[in-house]
C-alpha cells in the first residue's frame, strides 16, 4: 500500500493526536507530582514536608524491637524509621499478619505533637518470593560470613 | 500493490485469508493454553513451596500476575491494530482491536478481583487510592469505555474508528500503570519478574508463572481467532466467500 495524500494526512492527524495526549498525560503527572505520593517518611515528616496536611500516610520500616502491647487494650506503640528519621506510632486496633519487626508499614493518621497517631496500619511486602528454607539457608550463610569476617579481621589485630 | 509489505502479510490481512488461517489456528492455540494452563496451576498450587513471609497465600499470584500482565499486553495490540486501522483502514486491524478490548477487560477484572483478595490478609486492605491500584482501574474504565463507543454506533465501522482513538490516546496509561511502582511510592511492591536480569523468586516458584503467563497469551490468541471469525462472517455477510461457506455448510 503506497502512501497516498489521504493516508499521509490521516497518519499526521493520528500520530499529532497522540503526541497532544501524551504531552497533556505528563503535564497532569507532572502538577500532581506532590499529591501523587502515596506516603511521606519520617525524614520528610520532621524536614516538615506534612506541615501543610491535617492527615497523611508514613511509610518506613517497623524499628525491631520497639513494638508495645498494652496488657488490657489493643493500643500498639511502635516506632516507624528510615534512612534519616525516626516516628513513633500510636495505633488502637487489629494489625495485618505481616506486622512485625523490620516490616515496611504505611500508617494513616495525623500528628500529635511529636507522635503519629495511626488510624490505619498497612503492612507492606517486598518483591522478593522464595522458600522458608532458602531464606534461613541464606540468613544462615549472611551470619557465618559475617563471623568470618569479624575473626579476619581479629586475627589481623596485633 | 507495494513493496514494503510482504505480499504474505497482506494476504493475511484479507478477510477471507484470515477467515481461514484463525480457523486452523484456533483449536491449537486453545489446546496449548488449556495444557499449559493445567501445568502451570499444578506446578504453582501443588509442586511450589510455600513462600517464606506470605505462606500459601502467595500462590494467588499465578493468577495475578499473568492476568495483570495480559491487562497491558492485550491494551498494547489494540492500540496498534487501532492505529493501522485509523490510518489504512483495514478492515480487519478494527475488528482485532474491537475484538481484542472485551478480552482485555476479562483480564483487568481478574487483575482488580484476585489483587483486592490478596491485598486484605497481606496488606490489611482490599483496596487503596495508590498510583499502581488507580491506574489499573483507570485502564479498565478504558477498555470499557472503548466497548461502549463501539457499540454506541448504529454502523459498525464508523463505531470502531471512534473507539479506535479513544483506544490510541488510552495507551498513555499503559506505561503508567506499568513504572507506577518505580515513579512514586506506592503500597503495591515492585516488579518481581526482570526481562533485563535476575527476578525475585526462586526458580521452582518462577515456571509455573511463566508458564502461565505463556498460557495466558495462547488463550487470547484462541479467543481473539474466534471472535475475529464471527465478526468478519457478520461484516461481510453479503460477499462470495461468506455465501459459499453458508452453501457449504448447509450442504453437509
Amino acid at each position: 500500500m503506497p502512501m497516498n495524500p489521504t493516508r499521509k494526512r490521516r497518519l499526521t492527524i493520528v500520530v499529532s493526536i497522540l503526541v497532544a495526549a501524551a504531552i497533556a498525560a505528563v503535564l497532569v503527572v507532572l502538577a500532581l507530582q506532590n499529591n501523587m505520593n502515596y506516603l511521606l517518611t519520617p525524614s520528610q515528616v520532621q524536614s516538615g514536608e506534612a506541615g501543610s496536611y491535617k492527615t497523611f500516610r508514613l511509610g518506613g520500616m517497623v524499628k525491631a524491637g520497639s513494638i508495645q502491647r498494652s496488657n488490657d487494650s489493643l493500643k500498639v506503640t511502635f516506632t516507624v524509621v528510615d534512612a534519616g528519621g525516626a516516628m513513633p506510632v500510636e495505633y488502637t486496633g487489629i494489625l495485618p499478619d505481616l506486622f512485625r519487626d523490620n516490616q515496611s508499614v504505611i500508617a494513616t493518621g495525623h500528628m500529635d505533637n511529636a507522635h503519629f497517631i495511626a488510624t490505619e496500619v498497612l503492612a507492606k511486602h517486598d518483591e522478593t518470593y522464595m522458600p522458608k528454607e532458602l531464606k534461613d539457608a541464606m540468613a544462615k550463610a549472611h551470619a557465618d560470613k559475617k563471623i568470618e569476617e569479624e575473626t579476619a579481621v581479629q586475627d589481623k589485630m596485633p | 500493490m507495494s513493496n514494503w509489505i510482504p505480499l504474505w502479510l497482506h494476504k493475511l490481512g484479507s478477510p477471507p485469508t484470515f477467515y481461514r488461517f484463525a480457523g486452523t489456528l484456533q483449536p491449537w492455540a486453545m489446546t496449548l493454553a488449556l495444557l499449559l494452563g493445567a501445568i502451570a496451576l499444578y506446578g504453582g498450587l501443588v509442586l511450589a513451596p510455600a513462600d517464606y513471609q506470605q505462606g500459601d497465600a502467595y500462590r494467588i499470584i499465578f493468577i495475578h500476575v499473568p492476568s495483570a500482565e495480559m491487562s497491558m499486553f492485550i491494551y498494547a495490540v489494540m492500540g496498534v491494530a487501532a492505529f493501522i486501522a485509523l490510518v489504512w483502514r483495514i478492515k480487519l486491524a478494527e475488528v482485532v482491536a474491537m475484538e481484542s478490548a472485551p478480552i482485555g477487560a476479562a483480564f483487568t477484572f481478574i487483575t482488580l478481583i484476585t489483587g483486592s483478595l490478596w491485598g486484605k490478609p497481606m496488606w490489611g486492605t482490599w483496596w487503596t487510592w495508590d498510583a499502581r491500584l488507580t491506574s489499573e482501574l483507570v485502564l479498565l474504565f478504558l477498555y470499557l469505555g472503548v466497548i461502549g463507543l463501539y457499540h454506541a454506533f448504529e454502523d459498525r465501522r464508523q463505531g470502531a474508528r471512534a473507539a479506535a482513538f479513544l483506544a490510541i490516546i488510552g495507551i498513555i496509561n499503559v506505561p503508567i500503570v506499568h513504572f507506577s511502582v518505580n515513579w512514586w511510592n506506592t503500597l503495591h511492591q515492585g516488579s518481581t519478574i526482570n526481562v533485563f536480569g535476575q527476578s525475585k523468586m526462586s526458580w521452582d516458584m518462577l515456571w509455573p508463572l511463566l508458564t502461565m503467563m505463556l498460557a495466558t497469551k495462547f488463550y487470547y490468541a484462541a479467543s481473539l481467532f474466534r471472535r475475529v471469525r464471527t465478526d468478519l462472517l457478520a461484516l461481510e455477510g453479503g460477499k462470495d466467500w461468506v455465501r459459499k461457506i453458508a452453501e457449504d455448510e448447509a450442504k453437509s
